[in-house]
C-alpha cells in the first residue's frame, strides 16, 4: 500500500494515541468502574429477574415484529415503481437523526389515551388504548425499526444479480418458487444480523423505557439503574445492573459480529428491477396494502408533531430556550470531540496499518466496544466514579457532550477513515514529493478529501447529540435541562401543548444542525 | 426457428434502437458493434425481457410481442451469474426441466446426460463457487441444452475467459446448436469469435440493427461503422 512508507510522527502518535485512551476509559474504564463496585455476590433478587426478562421479552417481540413488517414492505419498495418511492426511501435513512422522545411524542398523540386512534374508536364505545408498559415499548421500538429492517433488506435485494431475476423469468419460475431459490436465501444471509441488530437497540433504548415502560411489569435494566442511582444512591445495585446489562449488550454485539454481513450502502437503490412474475392483481393489492399500512404507522406520528407543535412554538416559555441554547452548545462541542476523535485516529490507524484489513478491523473493535458499553452505561460508571469527589450535577453537560462524542464516534470513523486513507494513498506520495509537511500537507493535500465525510458525520453526531435522552437525565439537576430533557419533564407533568412545541423545536433544530454540518463540508470544492 | 423483427423502435432514456430484419431458421448469427450501441436490447427484445415502443416481434411467424419471456421459445445465456450461488450444480441444471426441483429418475438421468455433454460427468453434487468460470457457463449450456428451445442467445457468456477455453466453449456451442437445428444469436466483440461460430452477422452501430450479412464477406469488405469500430 501507497501509504505504508507514510512514517508514524510525533504527532500522531500523541493525538491517535490520546483519542483511543479515551475512547477506552469511557468504554472499558467505565465497566471497570461498575465492576469494582458491584456487589457481585449478591443473589438477584425476583423482582431483578422480572427486569431482565421483560428487558429480554420486548427485545425479542419487538425485533421479531419489526422484521416480520419489514419483510413484505421492502420486497414492495424494491419491485414496485411509483411516484414517491424515493422519497419513502429517502425517508427511512432518516429516523437516525429524530430525536427519539419526539417520536414518543408522535407515538402517544396516534396512539396514546387520548390520541386519534382511541378518539375514534370511543365512536364505537370502545375503551381507549393503553399505551403504557408492555405493549407501549413494544409499539415504539416497532417504529423505530422498521425503516432500518426495511433499508436493510433492500440493500439485500439490491445486491441480488438481475440475471437471476431473468434467468427465473426465462426457466418460468414462478412466485413461490422466486421466494424460494432468491428472496429465502438471501433472507437467510440478511435477517441473523437485522435481527440482532434490532435487539440490541432494543434493550439499550432507555428514552423509551423512560417515557412508556416503568413500574414493576414494565421496567428495563436502564431504567432500573437510573431509578438505583437517582432516587435510591445505591450505586451497588446500579453497578450490579450495569454489569448485568453490559454482559447482555456484549453478547448481542459478538453475535452481530459474527452473523452479520457486511452490507453495502453505497448503490443499488436506483436501479428498477422488473419482475415478470408478480403481475397477478392480488399481488398489486397486497403491496399497496402493505405500504400504505407503513406509510401511515410512520408518517401519521411525524405529522402530528408538525400539527401539534405548530402553535405551542410560538409561546414557549424562557427555560425552553435556554434548554435550546444548552442543547446547541452540547451538540456542537460532542460533534467536535467526536471528529476530532475520529481524525485523530484515522492519522495514526492509516500509518500503522500495513495491510488494508487493519482498518475495517478497528472500526469493529470501536465500534462494538461502544456497542456493549451503550452510552447510558459509561454515564453510569462515570456517575459512580466522579461522585466521591465532585457532585455529579454540576458538570452534566460536559459529561453529556463526552458522552455523546462516544457514541458518534464509530460512525464517524467509519466515514473518515476510508476517506482518509484514500487520499494518502492517492495524493499523499505526489504531496511528499512536493516538499509538503506538517500542517501545510494536511490542509492542502488531506483536508480537502475529508470535508464531505466530515460534514456529513459532524452532522450527524450533533443531530445524535441534540436528541440523545439518556445521560443528560442521570445528570442533570432540577434546574438544568436540554431540549429533549424538558420535553420528557413537560410530558411527565402532562403539559402536552407545550411539550408538542418543544417538540417542534427539536426536531426543525436538529434537521438544521445536521444540514449546516453536511453542507459545510460541501461548500467551495468540487472534488469528485 | 425463424425471427422477424418488423419496425421495431425502442427508446430508453436518450437511447434508441431500431431493427427491421429477418433471421432465418437455424442459422448462426453473430451481433457485433460497439458498447452502448444496442446489442443487448436486441437480444432482449427477443428474448421478452424488453418490449418494443413500436413495431412486433414474430418467432417462427408466430407474434410474440407480447408474451412472456419464459413463454417463448427463446434460451438466453448471460455473461455472469447464469446459476443459483445455494444450488448444486445438478439442481441447477434441473431447473431447467422441472422449477420445482422434484425430478424423477429418468429425469435425473437427463440432467447427468447433459452434463457428460458439456464435459462436465460427475460434477452433479458440486456447488457454483467451487468451478472455475468456464465450468460454471458449461453448467448453464447444460441446462439450456435440456430446455430444448429452439433459439439459443448468448450475450457475451465466454467474454471473461482465456482465449483457449473460449475457443473450445465457442466449438462445443457450434457442435450443440448444428446436432439440434437451433437458431443462434450471439453478441461479441470479437471478430474472430464471429468468424469461427457465425454464418450471418447483424452489425449493431447508432442504434441501428442492419440486417443479417455474410459473416466472412463483411469482414473482407467492411462497411465505414465496421471500419470505425474493428479500428483498422
Amino acid at each position: 500500500m501507497a501509504y505504508s512508507t507514510q512514517p508514524i510522527k510525533l504527532i500522531h502518535l500523541i493525538f491517535g494515541s490520546s483519542a483511543f485512551a479515551l475512547l477506552l476509559l469511557l468504554t472499558l474504564g467505565t465497566v471497570l468502574v461498575l465492576w469494582l463496585n458491584a456487589d457481585i455476590k449478591a443473589t438477584l433478587s425476583s423482582s431483578d429477574w422480572s427486569i431482565i426478562r421483560f428487558t429480554v421479552s420486548q427485545a425479542i417481540v419487538s425485533a421479531t415484529i419489526s422484521v416480520l413488517i419489514a419483510i413484505p414492505t421492502a420486497r414492495a419498495l424494491f419491485f414496485r415503481n411509483f411516484k414517491g418511492r424515493k422519497f419513502i426511501l429517502t425517508i427511512m435513512g432518516a429516523p437516525f437523526i429524530l430525536p427519539t422522545i419526539v417520536a414518543i411524542l408522535g407515538i402517544i398523540a396516534v396512539w396514546g389515551r387520548s390520541g386519534y386512534i382511541s378518539e375514534f374508536i370511543s365512536n364505537f364505545n370502545i375503551n381507549p388504548l393503553n399505551i403504557y408498559g408492555f405493549t407501549g415499548v413494544v409499539l415504539a421500538h416497532v417504529f423505530f425499526n422498521i425503516p432500518l429492517a426495511t433499508r436493510f433488506i433492500v440493500q439485500g435485494w439490491a445486491a441480488i444479480p438481475i440475471e437471476h431475476f431473468r434467468l427465473s423469468a426465462q426457466l418460468g419460475i414462478n412466485t413461490s418458487g422466486i421466494s424460494q431459490h432468491i428472496e429465502r436465501p438471501m433472507l437467510k444471509s440478511v435477517i441473523p444480523g437485522i435481527f440482532l441488530i434490532i435487539f440490541l437497540l432494543c434493550i439499550s433504548s432507555f428514552a423509551v423505557a423512560l417515557a412508556l415502560g416503568g413500574g414493576p411489569k414494565a421496567t428495563t435494566i436502564e431504567l432500573a439503574i437510573y431509578q438505583s442511582l437517582r432516587f435510591d444512591f445505591n450505586f451497588a445495585k446500579a453497578a450490579q445492573l450495569g454489569i448485568i446489562q453490559f454482559s447482555l449488550c456484549a453478547i448481542l454485539g459478538i453475535m452481530t459480529v459474527l452473523f452479520s454481513k457486511p452490507v453495502q450502502f453505497s448503490s443499488g437503490l436506483d436501479i428498477k428491477i422488473e419482475r415478470w412474475d408478480r403481475t397477478h392483481f392480488r399481488y398489486l393489492l397486497f403491496d399497496i396494502f402493505i405500504l400504505t399500512f407503513v406509510c401511515l404507522f410512520l408518517f401519521l406520528p411525524l405529522l402530528s408533531i408538525f400539527i401539534r407543535g405548530i402553535i405551542p412554538i410560538f409561546s414557549l416559555p424562557n427555560t425552553v430556550w435556554i434548554a435550546a441554547f444548552n442543547s446547541i452548545l452540547v451538540a456542537i462541542v460532542s460533534s467536535i470531540i467526536s471528529i476530532g476523535m475520529a481524525i485523530s485516529m484515522s492519522g495514526l490507524i492509516v500509518r500503522v496499518s500495513h495491510k488494508f484489513p487493519i482498518t475495517s478491523q478497528t472500526i469493529e473493535i470501536v465500534s462494538f466496544l461502544t456497542l456493549a458499553a451503550s452510552p447510558f452505561i459509561i454515564g453510569t460508571g462515570l456517575f459512580i466514579l466522579i461522585f466521591p469527589y465532585i457532585s455529579p450535577f454540576t458538570i452534566a453537560l460536559p459529561i453529556t457532550a463526552l458522552v455523546n462524542a462516544a457514541m458518534a464516534l464509530p460512525f464517524a470513523l467509519r466515514m473518515i477513515l476510508p476517506a482518509m486513507a484514500r487520499a494518502e494513498k492517492n495524493y499523499g506520495k505526489l504531496a511528499d514529493s512536493l516538499g509538503m509537511t506538517k500542517f501545510s500537507r494536511f490542509r492542502i493535500a488531506i483536508w480537502p478529501r475529508l470535508r464531505r465525510p466530515v460534514g456529513f458525520s459532524a452532522g450527524l453526531a450533533a443531530a445524535l447529540s441534540m436528541g440523545d435522552l439518556g445521560v443528560i437525565t442521570l445528570f442533570a439537576p432540577v434546574d438544568v435541562a436540554t431540549l429533549p430533557l424538558i420535553m420528557y419533564r413537560l410530558m411527565s407533568s402532562y403539559q402536552i401543548s407545550a411539550a408538542s412545541g418543544v417538540a417542534l423545536l427539536l426536531v426543525s433544530l436538529s434537521i438544521l444542525l445536521f444540514w449546516v454540518f453536511d453542507r459545510g463540508g460541501q461548500l467551495e470544492h468540487n472534488i469528485r | 426457428m425463424s425471427i422477424t423483427l418488423d419496425n421495431i423502435k425502442l427508446s430508453h432514456g436518450a437511447f434508441n434502437l431500431t431493427a427491421n430484419l429477418k433471421i432465418e431458421s437455424a442459422k448462426k448469427i453473430a451481433i457485433i458493434g460497439p458498447s452502448g450501441g444496442g446489442k443487448s436490447t436486441l437480444l432482449s427484445t427477443i428474448s421478452g425481457f424488453k418490449s418494443p415502443d413500436q413495431g412486433k416481434v414474430f418467432i417462427n411467424g408466430n407474434d410474440v410481442t407480447l408474451t412472456s419471456p419464459s413463454e417463448r421459445p427463446v434460451a438466453l445465456l448471460f455473461q455472469d451469474h447464469n446459476l443459483f450461488p445455494h444450488l448444486s450444480v445438478k439442481k441447477n441444471v434441473s431447473l431447467g426441466i422441472n422449477t420445482s426441483l422434484n425430478l424423477t429418475e429418468t429425469e435425473l438421468d437427463i440432467v447427468n446426460k447433459a452434463l457428460s455433454r458439456v464435459g462436465l460427468k460427475n460434477y452433479d453434487n458440486k456447488m457454483p463457487f467451487e468451478l472455475s468460470g468456464g465450468e460454471q457457463q458449461r453448467v448453464a449450456l447444460a441446462r439450456c441444452l435440456l430446455r430444448k428451445k429452439p433459439v439459443l442467445c448468448l450475450d457475451e457468456p465466454f467474454a471473461a475467459l482465456g482465449p483457449a477455453m473460449k475457443k473450445e466453449m465457442l466449438s462445443l456451442v457450434k457442435e450443440i446448436v448444428e446436432s439440434t437445428n437451433a437458431t443462434l444469436l450471439m453478441v461479441t466483440h470479437q471478430p474472430e469469435d464471429a468468424l469461427h461460430i457465425s454464418d450471418e452477422t447483424i452489425l449493431v452501430s447508432g442504434g441501428i440493427a442492419n440486417i443479417p450479412e455474410n459473416t466472412s464477406e463483411l469482414f473482407s469488405d467492411p462497411p465505414p461503422e465496421l471500419i470505425k469500430y474493428l479500428g483498422a
